[in-house]
């Protein structure tokens, strides 16, 4: 088993100008999610719903400290997954059932750092 | 500070329509110290700073017409306070705050309290929140503007000032930013952030000093004060100190500087209309400065202000002198902006070509930045490249939104 990082890119707005029994939704969807998971052979090993972007500092290499994201987009990262799959066809059948209809979602590795992976 | 205590007597005297100079005086002055203890007690800035914010507005509304109350401070507190209880009753989540606000022994007067206002101030400042969002802040919650006042004052329109400052709040709210002053090595950026905060508010008020738009808040005078509050606040600071100096230094010049809505060069400034009196205080804060042996670049700018306010005239300026204070400050500060002020100063000592060489290596960073053509132009007519000078001064004038700014480089244009 690898671990498989679930990026949600989504469109804010989207979140904001829900009626609040679409936010009950949107949960209720997250938790189906979770649970399918474990249906599947696959395991759930971390992941958190982030604070709206409009609170997100940024800090550059030189450890500037900046308002705001560090990548501007209208899609940003809203949350995360950290799954336990077989191999990147097995965590991408996961993924596929994760919720983000305000945009999508990305698939990466976890590396064992080890070793320089790039 | 001697300043309140004439405000206080001022008001005292009656119920006179009150000036805006006495409504800025009077607000200014309790503002923060509100905002701070009203934070304290609720835990919140946002709801905090919302229900001062609307005592202020209400202030400013009924003073301006029946005079200021004889304790503006008490009047302002409770009418904040009882602001924030009418929130705290239509939000939910915050109802077991209201009986801290309901407890009249949290009613005592705020005088004599250990100075709230600065901690407040580092937090509005916070990096991790926007320039313009730090200057809206600021002003709101330091300085007690109205949203109104500040969109007239920075030239912005009002929805985005206010839209900035609830962005800035939720986002002080939200990430848990501490209002406090940071010790140890992050101190000296952050206090630099603030300076540069209380120094573009002395700016803008330049800007808008020759436009067509009247405010009723003169941002300089509340930079002065606010400049005034952080070095009395952080006495061995010495950049606190430089940076008061110079905004005294400029002060001083005010009076000469526009005339009838006109502006005049340093140069041909009539130094009569200098205050003397301000040079001189703004002297002694540098001397201050100086001894606690930490220079930075708010003091060089500060000392730059003091050459040209030793001159009896725009002839006898010692650019030798100005010349190496921007040599150092170039250590401190390589800005584009800065380098554009020290080419003036090298035009004097090593002549115009010399300042134009340096003022052509900056284009790329300053095209279309209006005193860059300006500062070109003056070089070229040095140069008796006159057709060039012209077409420069013409560019400049295109690129210049302040109306008496725009009228003495057309002055220029048409000689």
């Amino acid at each position: 088993m690898s671990q498989f990082a679930i990026l949600i890119y989504e469109d804010p707005s989207f979140y904001e100008t829900m009626p609040p029994e679409g936010w009950a939704t949107v949960v209720d969807a997250h938790h189906t999610f979770t649970e399918r998971v474990s249906e599947l052979g696959g395991s759930l090993t971390g992941g958190g719903a982030l604070a709206p972007v409009t609170t997100a500092t940024t800090i550059t290499g030189g450890g500037t400290v900046t308002d705001g994201p560090f990548v501007r987009s209208r899609e940003a990262l809203l949350g995360y997954y950290v799954v336990e799959a077989r191999d990147l066809e097995h965590a991408v059948e996961l993924a596929k059932l994760c919720p983000a209809s305000g945009g999508g979602v990305e698939v990466r590795p976890l590396v064992d750092t080890a070793t320089n992976p790039f | 500070m001697n300043e309140t205590d004439g405000a206080a007597a001022e008001s005292g005297r009656g119920h006179a329509a009150a000036s805006d100079r006495l409504l800025a005086r009077v607000i200014r002055e309790e503002s923060a110290r509100i905002v701070a203890a009203l934070t304290g007690w609720l835990g919140s800035l946002d709801l905090a700073e919302e229900a001062v914010a609307e005592a202020i507005e209400e202030a400013v509304r009924q003073w301006r017409t029946r005079g200021v109350p004889p304790n503006p401070g008490g009047w302002l507190t409770q009418a904040a306070r009882h602001n924030a209880i009418d929130r705290l009753r239509r939000e939910k989540r915050y109802r077991e705050k209201l009986a801290l606000l309901a407890d009249p022994a949290d009613a005592a007067p705020l005088t004599g309290e250990p100075d709230e206002r600065l901690p407040l101030l580092f937090g509005c400042c916070h990096p991790a929140i926007s320039p313009d969002a730090q200057l809206a802040l600021t002003l709101r919650a330091i300085c007690g503007l109205t949203t109104a006042q500040i969109a007239r004052a920075t030239l912005a329109p009002e929805s985005t000032v206010a839209q900035r400052i609830v962005r800035a709040k939720r986002k002080i709210g939200a990430t848990g930013i501490p209002l406090r002053i940071p010790e140890g090595s992050e101190r000296a950026a952050r206090l630099d952030i603030v300076l540069t905060v209380v120094s573009v508010m002395y700016s803008e008020a330049h800007l808008v000093a020759g436009g067509d738009a009247a405010a009723d808040r003169d941002l300089a005078d509340d930079a002065v004060w606010l400049a005034r509050v952080v070095a009395h606040e952080l006495p061995r600071e010495a950049e606190a100190q430089g940076l008061l100096a110079l905004l005294l230094f400029h002060r001083a010049r005010e009076g000469a500087r526009a005339v009838d809505g006109e502006l005049i060069l340093l140069a041909d400034q009539d130094r009569a209309r200098w205050d003397r009196r301000l040079i001189a205080e703004a002297q002694a804060v540098l001397e201050k400065a100086a001894k606690l042996r930490r220079p930075g670049r708010w003091q060089l700018h500060a000392a730059i202000a003091a050459c040209h306010s030793d001159t009896r005239d725009g002839g006898d300026t010692d650019w030798l002198q100005v010349l190496t204070l921007y040599d150092m400050l170039l250590a401190y500060d390589r800005s584009p902006v800065v380098r554009l002020n020290r080419a003036v100063a090298l035009a004097e000592v090593d002549g115009p070509q010399a300042a134009l060489d340096e003022v052509d290596a900056l284009g790329r960073a300053l095209t279309g930045y209006h005193l860059w053509h300006a500062v070109r132009a003056r070089m070229l007519r040095h140069l008796g490249r006159r057709d060039e000078a012209m077409a420069e001064d013409l560019r400049a004038l295109e690129l210049t939104a302040n109306d008496a700014e725009r009228r003495l480089l057309a002055a220029r244009v048409d000689r």
